[in-house]
C-alpha cells in the first residue's frame, strides 16, 4: 500500500497539519448503502483497515435519501470531522454545497471530479484495468467472442467496457465483443436477476469470456458463467472467491486504498485538494491474481498480461478513455 | 349489541387506541435495540433530540412532516369516498415531474410570486391527472383501484427513469438530474423568511411548503365535513346505494375525490423539487406515498389526526436519521424497521387492542 | 305435573347500557306449540340466541328436558337436542338437499359413505314428518318454501326434539304459510316441541298453544292461546292500547300522476325482472303493490325513482318522462316533487354512518336552502332535522346521533319526515313498516293517510298483506315480474291475492309440491 504514489495530483495546496486529538476521520456512503458489495463496500474494507491500523473510529454515514446526503455531509463538518470521503459520484453537487459551507473542512470525492479549493475529487483509470482483463479475455477465449454487461448506461460504466473492448482486440483482432447495459438509473447496479438474463444471451451467442461493470448486479452474471462453465471477471473489489474455477480474475479499483490513504494524508498533514487520477502506474486499478484462479491463468498469460501493464505504464501503449471524448473511437 | 365498535368511546378510538398502537411498536423496538445492545432509553433521547433538539434537527423534522401530511391527506380523502388509493408514491413523483417541467421552462421568465403559484397548481394538476386515470378506471370499468394506482406507481417510475435519462439529464452529467433551476423559482426557506424578519434560524430544508401543507388539512377538512361535495364524497364511501337514491353519481364523485385525492400527493412535488431539491432528480419521492397509507390509517382520516400523525413520521424520519449518525451500531436499516414496526402496528394490526379495550370499557361500563 | 321441555328461570342478559333480557322465566310445554310475541328489541331474538349457544346468560338458569343444561355454543345445543330455522337461511345454495343436510356431519372422511347413510336417515324423516323433498334437488332452484322445509329437515336430522323458528313466515305467500303451519302441527304430533317467534298476531292465534309476550326485555305474559285475544296482545306488547282500525276516507281520485307502460327493467345480471308492466296512479289515492318478496317489486320501485335504468316503455310523471332514450336521475325527480320511501332503509334509505342531521338532508343537500359559498350550513340543517323529528315524533330527539344508532321505527319515522316535509306530490313507498314496532306502524299509516287526503298520490310496495289491504284504494299483484291482477281494495281478500302472487310460481317449480295444487286454476 505504502508505494501508491499520488503521481498525477494537479494543484497541490497542502492542508495545515491536522493534530491527533482533532483527527476525526468520516465518510458518506452513496444511497446503495455501505454492504452493496462492490462500490461502497470497497470504502468500507478501507474504513475497517484505517481503523485496524491507526486505532481511530471512522465516522460512518449511510443516507436514505437525498436530503440526508447534504444533511450527513454538513452534520459531519460541523461536529468536526476531518477529512470527509464522500463515496459516489452522485455525492457531488452535496460536496460542493458542503465544501462552499465549511471551507475549513477537508472533503473527498470519489469518482467524481468538484473543483473547490477545500476538495480533493478521486478519479480511476478504469479503462486501463479494464484493458488488461479484455486481454486477459481474448487470451482465454475458444470462441474469440468475449462479453460485457455494464449496469448504469453512463460514460463512466461505458469508459470500462471501452477499455475492455480495447484490451480484446489489442490481443484479438478479429475478436468480437458484445456489449449490454442492465438499465439507464442507479437501480441497475441491483439487479441481478436481469445481469443474469443478459449473460445468458451473451453467452448463447457464443460469448465464453464474461466482464460485468454493474455493482450487485454482477452476481448474476458470475452464476451464468458459473452454470453454463464460462468465465466471469469480476470488478471493484476482487471477487476471485465468488465462484473459484469460473472467475478469470477480476479488475480492482483500489477504492479502498484511495479512501485509506485519503485519512492517511490528512492523519500526516499531507492533505492535499486537487484532483487525483489513480491508473495502473498507481496501483488504482489492476487485475487479480490469487490461489482462486491461479490454475486459471497460465504462466504465458501471465506474462503477457504483466507485459502489457508494463507497457501501458511506460506509455508504449495508450488505452482510449471513453469519457474524453464520450465516445469509443481509439 | 353486535359489534364491539359501539362499546368504545370516541376518545379512546381516535385516541387511545393510536397511542397504544405506537407504544407498542416503540417497546417492540426497544427490545431490538437491546438485543443489538444499544440502551433504548439512551436511544429514545438521541432519537427526540435529533428530531427537537436544536433548529435544524427541527427543520428535517417538519420538512419530512411536511411530505407526510401530504400524502396522508391524500389516503385519507380516497379513503373517504371508500377507494384505496396506493398511488401516492407515483402522483407524488407526476407532481414533482409538473413543478420540474414548469420551472424548467419558465425559472427565468416569470416573476418568483407567479411561478410559485403555478408551480402548486401545476403539482396538482399533475398529481391529479395521475390519479384520475385509475379513478375513472375504477368508476366506469371496475378495474380495482388498488391494482391500478399501484401499476401508476410503476409507470411514472419508468416514465420518469425515460424523461431523466433521455430528455432532461443536464448535459456531461452522470447522474440523471436536470439543471439546477433558478433562484427565481424557489420555494423560500423557512431559515431566510426567519431571518427576513430578523430571527435567527439554522439551515434546514424546511421551506414554506409547510404552510401549503397546513392550508391543504384545512382546506380537507372543510371540503369534507362541510361541503356538498364532501357530503357527497363521504355519502358515496359509506354507502354507494343510498348515494344513488340522493341522486348522486358515485362513478363521478369517485373519479373527483382521486383526482383530488392525487392532487394532494403532487404537492409532494412543491416541497421536493420548488423547496428542497431545486432541480429534478429521481426518486425524490421515495417512500413518502407509502407511508402516507399509515399517517391516514393512524390520523383516522382526519386532517388533525394526520398532521399528528405525519409529524409523528417525520420524528422517525429525522430522529432516525439522528440515531443511525450518533449510535456505531445502529444502522440505517434498524431505522428501517424501527419505522416498520410503527406502521405494522398503526397500520396492519391497528386493532390489536381494540378487542381488549372493548371488554374493558363494556366492564366498566356495567 | 306438566313434562316441560324447556324451562328458564329468571335468566339476564346485558350488552353495554342495554339490558337485553331481564329475569325472563318461560316455561315451553313438551310436544306444543310455544308462540313467543314481542316488538323489535324487546329481546326475543338475544332469548333464542342465549337457547341456541350464542349468547352466554348473565344469570339465571336454563334446563331442557328436566336436566339443568349449560349451552356454550350451537353444539352443545344441538346435542341437547334444540334445532333452529333461522329467519335467513344457513344453506350453501349450489349443494343438493341432501349435502346441505349433511353438512357438518359429513359422517367418515369419505362422503360416499355418509351419504348413503344419510340418504336413508333423511328419506325416513321425509316419511315420518310428511316433509317431502327431492334429496338430489339443488337448494338454489327450490322456492322459498322449500328451502325452508329443507332447513326445519337439518335440524331435524340432528336430532332436534325441540325447534326454534324465527320469524318464518316473511318470505313466504299467504299458501307456503298455511304449508308451514301444516308441518308444524304434524309436527307437534309427532311430539317436537316448537318454539315460534313472530310479530305477527294472526300467526299466533292460528296455531299456537301458548303464547308469551316480551316488552323491553322482559317477559310480561305467559298466556294460553285460547284465553287470550289479537288485541290483548298488541296491548301487551306496546305497553299502551294500539288503534288498529284506521280511519279511512274514500278516496277522492284526481289526475293520474304517474303513469307506466310497457315497462321493462333488466338487472345487472341480465335477468330481466320487471316484465312489461303498465299501470297508473292517480293523485288522492294510494295504489298497493302486493307480491312475494323478490318478484320486481324492489326493481320496479327503483326504475320509478329513477335509481336504475329502464330497458323498454315509459315512466310519465305528469310532463316529465323516463325511458330508454331519456333517463331521470332522482334529484331531478325530486325536484319535480317525487318523493321516495325506500324499501331497505339501512342499504338505500339512510347512511347509517352519518349523524340523523345529516341524513336528514340526503339527497336534498344540494338545495340552495343548506348551501352558503360553497358551505354547508350545519345550524340550519340542525334544526330543520330537530323540527322533523319533533313532528314525527323520532325518539331521541338528538339530530348530532348517528342514524345507526335509532331504532327501526324511528329510523322509518326519520326517513319519511325528510320526504314528507316538502308535501310531495307523489311518494314512492316500499315496506314502510318491515321490522318497526307496532306503535311507529300506526304512525306511519297515519302519516301515509294524511298525504293521500291531501291529494298526494302514494304508490306502496309491500309484503305484508294486512299492510296493503289496511293502507290501498287499489292493489295490484306482482309475480315474477309481471302484473298478475288487479282489485278495488273493496273486493280483495288475502285469498284472492294470495293466489295471484303465486300465480306464475308453478311453472318453475317442482311439480311434486303438495301445496300447489290449487295454482293452476288461479295461473
Amino acid at each position: 500500500m505504502k508505494n501508491i504514489l499520488f503521481a498525477t495530483v494537479l494543484g497541490l495546496t497542502t492542508a495545515a497539519s491536522v493534530q491527533a486529538a482533532d483527527f476525526k476521520p468520516a465518510v458518506v456512503y452513496d444511497k446503495a448503502g455501505k454492504f452493496d458489495k462492490s462500490f461502497n463496500e470497497a470504502a468500507f474494507e478501507g474504513v475497517k483497515k484505517f481503523q485496524k491500523d491507526f486505532g481511530v473510529e471512522v465516522k460512518e454515514v449511510e443516507p436514505t435519501n437525498e436530503a440526508q446526503v447534504e444533511q450527513g455531509l454538513v452534520k459531519l463538518a460541523r461536529r468536526g470531522s476531518n477529512p470527509i470521503v464522500a463515496v459516489g459520484f452522485s455525492q457531488a453537487n452535496a460536496v460542493a454545497t458542503a465544501a462552499e459551507k465549511f471551507p475549513e473542512t477537508q472533503f473527498t470525492l470519489i469518482d467524481m471530479v468538484v473543483d473547490k479549493p477545500n476538495v480533493r475529487s478521486i478519479v480511476f483509470k478504469e479503462h486501463e484495468g479494464s484493458f488488461l482483463v479484455g486481454a486477459l479475455a481474448a487470451m482465454k477465449s475458444g470462441t474469440g467472442k468475449v462479453g460485457f454487461i455494464g449496469g448504469m448506461d453512463i460514460p463512466l460504466i461505458r469508459k470500462f467496457g471501452c477499455g475492455f473492448e480495447q484490451g480484446a482486440k489489442y490481443v484479438n483482432p478479429k475478436a468480437e465483443v458484445f456489449s449490454n447495459m442492465i438499465g439507464s438509473t442507479g437501480a441497475a447496479f441491483n439487479n441481478p436477476g436481469k445481469a443474469n438474463e443478459l449473460a445468458k444471451s451473451q453467452i448463447d451467442s457464443g460469448a465464453d469470456v464474461l466482464f460485468a461493470a454493474a455493482g450487485s448486479s454482477g452476481s448474476g452474471v458470475y452464476q451464468a458463467a458459473k452454470d453454463r462453465h464460462k468465465y466471469a471477471i469480476g470488478v471493484d473489489s476482487n471477487q476471485n472467491y465468488i465462484h473459484p474455477g469460473t472467475m478469470l480474475t477480476s479488475m480492482v479499483k483500489r477504492i479502498d486504498v484511495a479512501a485509506y490513504n485519503t485519512w492517511k494524508a490528512a492523519k500526516d498533514g499531507k492533505w492535499a485538494s486537487g484532483v487525483e487520477v489513480l491508473g495502473l502506474a498507481e496501483n488504482g486499478v489492476d487485475w487479480a491474481l490469487d490461489e482462486n484462479n491461479r490454475d486459471l491463468v497460465t504462466p504465458e498469460m501471465e506474462t503477457k498480461v504483466n507485459q502489457i501493464k508494463a507497457d501501458i505504464i511506460a506509455g508504449k501503449i495508450t488505452v482510449h478513455d471513453y469519457m474524453s471524448d464520450n465516445s469509443c473511437n481509439y | 349489541m353486535k359489534g364491539l365498535d359501539q362499546a368504545l368511546p370516541r376518545w379512546v378510538n381516535i385516541g387511545l387506541l393510536p397511542l397504544l398502537n405506537v407504544v407498542t411498536a416503540l417497546l417492540v423496538s426497544a427490545l431490538v435495540f437491546l438485543v443489538i445492545d444499544v440502551n433504548p432509553l439512551k436511544a429514545a433521547e438521541i432519537l427526540l433530540y435529533g428530531a427537537f433538539g436544536y433548529q435544524e434537527g427541527l427543520g428535517f423534522t417538519l420538512y419530512y412532516t411536511t411530505n407526510f401530511i401530504f400524502t396522508g391527506l391524500a389516503v385519507a380523502i380516497a379513503f373517504h369516498v371508500g377507494l384505496f388509493n396506493i398511488g401516492g408514491e407515483g402522483q407524488a413523483y407526476i407532481g414533482g415531474l409538473g413543478v420540474g417541467l414548469l420551472c424548467l421552462a419558465l425559472d427565468t421568465s416569470l416573476p418568483g410570486p407567479a411561478l410559485l403559484l403555478l408551480s402548486v397548481l401545476v403539482a396538482g394538476l399533475f398529481g391529479a391527472a395521475w390519479a384520475f386515470i385509475p379513478g375513472w378506471l375504477q368508476a366506469y370499468r371496475g378495474s380495482h383501484i388498488v391494482i391500478t394506482t399501484i401499476m401508476f406507481n410503476f409507470i411514472a417510475s419508468s416514465l420518469m427513469v425515460y424523461l431523466m435519462v433521455n430528455v432532461l439529464r443536464e448535459p456531461g452529467q452522470m447522474t440523471p438530474q436536470s439543471r439546477l433551476l433558478d433562484e427565481n423559482s424557489w420555494m423560500p426557506f423557512v431559515h431566510e423568511v426567519l431571518a427576513g424578519i430578523g430571527i435567527e434560524f439554522e439551515a434546514s430544508p424546511l421551506n414554506l411548503s409547510i404552510i401549503l401543507a397546513l392550508l391543504c388539512a384545512l382546506g380537507t377538512w372543510l371540503l369534507i365535513w362541510k361541503t356538498k361535495w364532501g357530503y357527497e364524497i363521504r355519502t358515496v364511501g359509506f354507502n354507494r346505494d343510498a348515494a344513488v337514491y340522493a341522486g348522486i353519481k358515485p362513478a363521478y364523485v369517485m373519479v373527483l375525490a382521486m383526482a383530488i385525492s392525487g392532487a394532494m400527493a403532487g404537492m409532494v412535488g412543491v416541497n421536493e423539487i420548488s423547496g428542497v431539491q431545486h432541480r429534478l432528480i429521481l426518486d425524490f419521492h421515495y417512500g413518502y406515498g407509502f407511508a402516507g397509507i399509515a399517517v391516514a390509517l393512524m390520523g383516522r382520516n382526519h386532517p388533525i389526526g394526520i398532521i399528528l400523525a405525519a409529524l409523528l413520521f417525520g420524528v422517525l424520519y429525522q430522529g432516525g436519521a439522528e440515531l443511525a449518525f450518533e449510535m456505531s451500531n445502529i444502522n440505517r436499516d434498524i431505522v428501517v424497521v424501527m419505522q416498520g414496526l410503527v406502521i405494522l402496528f398503526c397500520g396492519a394490526l391497528e386493532f390489536l387492542y381494540k378487542p381488549l379495550l372493548a371488554k374493558f370499557f363494556k366492564e366498566k361500563a356495567a | 305435573m306438566t313434562d316441560y321441555a324447556l324451562e328458564l328461570d329468571r335468566v339476564s342478559k346485558r350488552f353495554g347500557a342495554v339490558q337485553a333480557n331481564k329475569d325472563v322465566s318461560l316455561n315451553v310445554v313438551k310436544g306444543s306449540i310455544h308462540g313467543i310475541v314481542g316488538e323489535n328489541g324487546a329481546g326475543k331474538s338475544t332469548l333464542m340466541s342465549i337457547l341456541y349457544g350464542f349468547y352466554q346468560a348473565d344469570s339465571g338458569s336454563i334446563s331442557v328436558f328436566g336436566k339443568p343444561a349449560d349451552i356454550p355454543n350451537s353444539h352443545a345445543a344441538i346435542a341437547a337436542g334444540i334445532g333452529m330455522v333461522h329467519q335467513h337461511f344457513m344453506l350453501v345454495e349450489p349443494f343438493t338437499v341432501l349435502e346441505n343436510i349433511i353438512l357438518g356431519n359429513e359422517g367418515s372422511a369419505l362422503l360416499m359413505q355418509g351419504q348413503a347413510k344419510a340418504r336413508k336417515v333423511l328419506l325416513d324423516l321425509s316419511t315420518n314428518y310428511n316433509l317431502k323433498v327431492d334429496p338430489d334437488a339443488i337448494v338454489g332452484d327450490l322456492p322459498v318454501g322449500l328451502q325452508q322445509r329443507v332447513e326445519i329437515l337439518k335440524a331435524l336430522y340432528k336430532g332436534a326434539k325441540v325447534l326454534i323458528l324465527d320469524e318464518p313466515t316473511g318470505v313466504l305467500t299467504p299458501q307456503e304459510t298455511d304449508d308451514l303451519f301444516a308441518i308444524l302441527k304434524g309436527l307437534k304430533e309427532q311430539g317436537v316441541t316448537i318454539l315460534l317467534i313472530t310479530h305477527k298476531l294472526k300467526e299466533i292465534m292460528a296455531i299456537t298453544d301458548n303464547v308469551s309476550v316480551m316488552r323491553h326485555g322482559e317477559m310480561v305474559a305467559n298466556l294460553s292461546t285460547a284465553e287470550t285475544n289479537p288485541e290483548e296482545l298488541a296491548e301487551l306488547m306496546v305497553g299502551r292500547k294500539v288503534v288498529t282500525q284506521l280511519e279511512k276516507p274514500d278516496a277522492a281520485a284526481g289526475d293520474d300522476v304517474l303513469k307506466v307502460e310497457g315497462l321493462s327493467v333488466v338487472d345487472a345480471q341480465q335477468v330481466e325482472r320487471v316484465k312489461n308492466v303498465s299501470f297508473k296512479v292517480s293523485a288522492g289515492e294510494i295504489v298497493g303493490i302486493a307480491g312475494v318478496s323478490g318478484n320486481g317489486q324492489t326493481e320496479l320501485m327503483e326504475a320509478l325513482a329513477g335509481m336504475r335504468s329502464v330497458d323498454a316503455g315509459t315512466i310519465c310523471y305528469g310532463k316529465l318522462k323516463i325511458s330508454t332514450e331519456s333517463h331521470i336521475g332522482p334529484d331531478e325527480l325530486r325536484d319535480a316533487g317525487i318523493a321516495h320511501v325506500p324499501e331497505d332503509r339501512h342499504r338505500v334509505g339512510l347512511v347509517t354512518p352519518m349523524s340523523a342531521s345529516e341524513n336528514s338532508i340526503l339527497g336534498y343537500h344540494r338545495d340552495d336552502k343548506w348551501n352558503q359559498h360553497g358551505l354547508l350550513k350545519p345550524g340550519l340543517v340542525e334544526k330543520h332535522c330537530a323540527t322533523l323529528m319533533s313532528d314525527f315524533d323520532v325518539r331521541p330527539q338528538d339530530p348530532k346521533l348517528k342514524s345507526a344508532n335509532f331504532s327501526g321505527g324511528n329510523q322509518q319515522k326519520l326517513i319519511l319526515a325528510r320526504e314528507l316535509d316538502r308535501e310531495p306530490k307523489v311518494l314512492l313507498v316500499g315496506q314502510p313498516t318491515r321490522g318497526v314496532d307496532i306503535g311507529a306502524i300506526e304512525f306511519i299509516h297515519t302519516q301515509l293517510l294524511k298525504m293521500r287526503n291531501r291529494g298526494g298520490a302514494i304508490l306502496l310496495i309491500s309484503v305484508e298483506l294486512d299492510e296493503i289491504l289496511a293502507l290501498s284504494d287499489r292493489i295490484i299483484v306482482m309475480c315474477d315480474g309481471r302484473i298478475t291482477g288487479e282489485v278495488a281494495a273493496a273486493d280483495a281478500d288475502e285469498r284472492t291475492l294470495g293466489l295471484m302472487m303465486s300465480a306464475t310460481a308453478d311453472l318453475s317449480s317442482d311439480s311434486d309440491l303438495s301445496s300447489n295444487s290449487e295454482q293452476e286454476q288461479a295461473g
